[in-house]
């Protein structure tokens, strides 16, 4: 088991630049997940960790050895393909075994291991089948099986949860969790999907375009995101945006949307221009009695929330409230926003000014 | 009367039966008519209407198999009563065995260089096909490109030159000469559908085993080859046959030590007569590797020839 540390990676395909300049901290033991839109570079990232991508610079430290330029046969982890990748030629025991034997284990321990992760598994009877005929849902498990039964340094996956349906999905996660915290080992995992990333890791690490956005545990990073970007792709429905110009003191305690006071938490930097006011839905409440006002669109029920689309001075926002609350398409209706879970944004560059809430945050990741 | 969009109705089933049964005999009848003929009579083989009902033998393929001598009637007699059933056949021909004939041995060097081409094509054609299938190589398109323009022309066209230079570097009739040509002929084609197939199988399978543990070769010949087992004797059948059959270049650069046999089974009609069983009977053991080859890789050459078009 290790920590793994990722300093100034960058991995460039002749123009093209995959990654640039990652770092992060991978702790012992974590559930670390590498977040973002296809084509952002987490893939790259963890090929890169792995050995199976060599990095253009940068450094990669498994254990505090540096593995940057070695081959991924020497750095003793395990991946699991997004297709799976069994042996086809192999059924699922030999397929379990391959990393055993190549380590030239004696036949009887080999036996025995195999049997043993079959067991965590749950997948002991079909050790002698072909991969061929396997469900989705047992190919996962034999490749689990094959990570796992060399108790290498750290796991890493390529959305392992990517090919199997919707429902069985959520099943799968769970086992995954509740494997890695039986074994306790260090497990990177690449995923497109904000709500697995959410529901599974301990810590997230946001990309975008090659570039590591935020970095830390979910719950910051949703409640308070570095960029316009991670508060947009992080969330369902994502954090709203109120546009507007204005300034932003040093110590502000309010802002003016639309001629309306609006209090956010004490900001320590200033600006002033195109700003963007940052709310998630849930922190949306329809007031009557609040001065600023909108006009609503459309009503999602969800069950015991609902979500609503209102027209602002500021542009379109969705707010969650409680089912029970009456709403009438096409009627005004006052808006607050809950002052303490405010984010403000440069407009231009996105990023977050910092405020007494969200800095300690920011200085983290 | 039930209907089915997937299953053909039992008169669709007999037609097509009927048409492949058919298709089958007309396309066999010259096979039959060459193994027939090793067993005729030269008298029969020859006659006219041909006889479709005869009384077998073996002349044919002792005649191939043998060098003989006319002998007059004392020099029979003197010899002494024949001491083995192929010395009476050819007794009652008035003719003594003078000693084995050369098909055995051009038969050898057919299968010696046919199956020697084919080994060393599967080898550097999947190595081939391997690298342009996984590597950036620097011109790789510009590089198969060239590969198989080597084909676009027949490989007769480049006949003259190709001898000159068997003849300046000492390979005219030899096995290394022979096997290299075919080689060469058939590497272009044997790395175009290569490297198909080495295409279709998932580079996941070989950085699993990079991640096990194993090295860039250990997974290549314990992951890559077996999945490309059927794609690998599918192109082997089409070499071999090409290399077995290969007429022309084998008259101009082989007469002897390394001739093979499609260039000598002719040469027999001219060694006695117009010996046509000693011909077909040549003909007939000429056919038997290629279809015992093709025989045991038949699981992987129906499953191949559809050049990967199929995912299994």
């Amino acid at each position: 088991m290790a920590q793994i540390v990722i300093k100034n990676l960058k991995k460039s395909f002749g123009d093209f630049v995959a990654v640039q300049s990652s770092s992060f901290t991978v702790e012992d033991g974590e559930f670390f997940m590498l977040l973002g839109p296809s084509g952002c570079g987490k893939t790259t990232t963890l090929r890169m960790m792995a050995g199976l991508e060599l990095p253009t610079s940068g450094e990669i430290y498994i254990d505090g050895e540096e593995v940057g330029q070695k081959p991924a046969s020497q750095r003793d982890i395990a991946f699991v393909f997004q297709m799976f990748a069994l042996y086809p030629h192999m059924n699922v025991g030999k397929n379990i075994s391959y990393p055993l034997v190549n380590q030239g284990m004696p036949r009887a321990q080999i036996k025995k291991k195999v049997h043993e992760i079959a067991e965590i598994l749950g997948i002991t009877d079909i050790l002698n089948k072909p991969v061929g005929g396997l469900s989705s849902g047992d190919r996962q498990r034999v490749a689990l099986g094959r990570a796992i039964v060399r108790n290498p340094k750290a796991f890493f996956m390529d959305e392992p949860l990517g090919a199997l349906d919707a429902e069985f999905r959520e099943h799968m996660a769970e086992e995954l969790r509740a494997l890695h915290d039986r074994m306790g080992a260090t497990t990177v995992y690449v995923t497109h999907d904000q709500l697995e990333a959410m529901q599974m890791g301990d810590k997230i690490v946001v990309m975008n375009h090659g570039v590591v956005e935020q970095f830390g545990v979910p719950q910051d990073i949703y409640d308070w995101p570095a960029t316009k970007f991670v508060a947009q792709f992080i969330g369902s429905p994502p954090m709203n945006f109120l546009d507007f110009n204005g300034t932003v003191g040093k110590g502000a305690v309010e802002v003016r949307l639309h001629d309306i006071a609006m209090a956010i938490p004490a900001s320590l930097d200033g600006a002033n221009g195109a700003l963007t006011f940052g709310v998630r839905p849930e922190h949306v409440r329809l007031d009557d009695a609040a001065p600023y006002r909108g006009r609503v669109k459309a009503t999602e029920y969800l069950g015991t929330t609902q979500i609503i689309t209102l027209d602002t001075p500021n542009g379109v926002i969705k707010a969650r409230v409680a089912s029970s609350d009456a709403v009438k398409l096409g009627a005004m209706t006052g808006l607050s926003f809950d002052p303490r879970t405010i984010t403000l944004f440069d407009g231009p560059s996105g990023r977050a000014l910092r405020s007494h809430a969200n800095q300690g945050v920011l200085a983290r990741g | 009367m039930s209907f089915s969009v997937t299953e053909p109705s039992r008169g669709t089933k007999w037609f097509a039966g009927l048409l492949v049964v058919g298709y089958a005999i007309i396309t066999l009848i010259p096979l039959l008519w060459i193994v027939a003929t090793g067993f005729k009579s030269p008298t029969d083989s020859i006659a006219y209407p041909p006889i479709v009902v005869f009384e077998p033998t073996l002349e044919g393929y002792v005649n191939l198999f043998t060098d003989r001598t006319r002998a007059t009637p004392e020099m029979l007699e003197a010899a002494g009563p024949p001491t083995t059933w192929y010395e009476e056949i050819t007794r009652n021909r008035g003719t003594v065995i003078s000693g084995p004939s050369r098909y055995g041995e051009r038969f050898l060097n057919s299968v010696i260089i046919g199956f020697g081409s084919t080994a060393l094509t599967m080898i550097l054609g999947t190595a081939a096909a391997y690298a342009f299938s996984r590597f950036r190589v620097p011109l790789k398109d510009d590089l198969l490109f060239f590969i198989l323009s080597t084909r676009m022309m027949p490989p007769i066209a480049v006949a003259i030159p190709i001898f000159l230079m068997f003849r300046n570097l000492g390979l005219n009739d030899t096995h290394l000469g022979m096997i290299l040509l075919y080689t060469a002929v058939n590497l272009s084609l044997s790395v175009w559908l290569l490297k198909g197939f080495i295409d279709e199988i998932p580079i996941e399978y070989e950085e699993a085993a990079l991640i096990d543990g194993y090295t860039r070769f250990q997974a290549f010949y314990k992951v890559v080859l077996p999945q490309a087992a059927t794609g690998i004797a599918s192109t082997a059948i089409f070499c071999l046959i090409f290399a077995w059959n290969e007429y022309a270049f084998a008259v101009l650069l082989t007469s002897g030590t390394a001739q093979t046999a499609p260039p000598f089974i002719p040469t027999i009609i001219g060694t006695s007569g117009k010996d046509w069983p000693a011909v077909a009977a040549g003909a007939t053991i000429f056919l038997v590797p290629v279809m015992v080859f093709t025989v045991l890789l038949r699981k992987h050459l129906l499953r191949g020839i559809t050049f990967g078009a199929v995912r299994k």
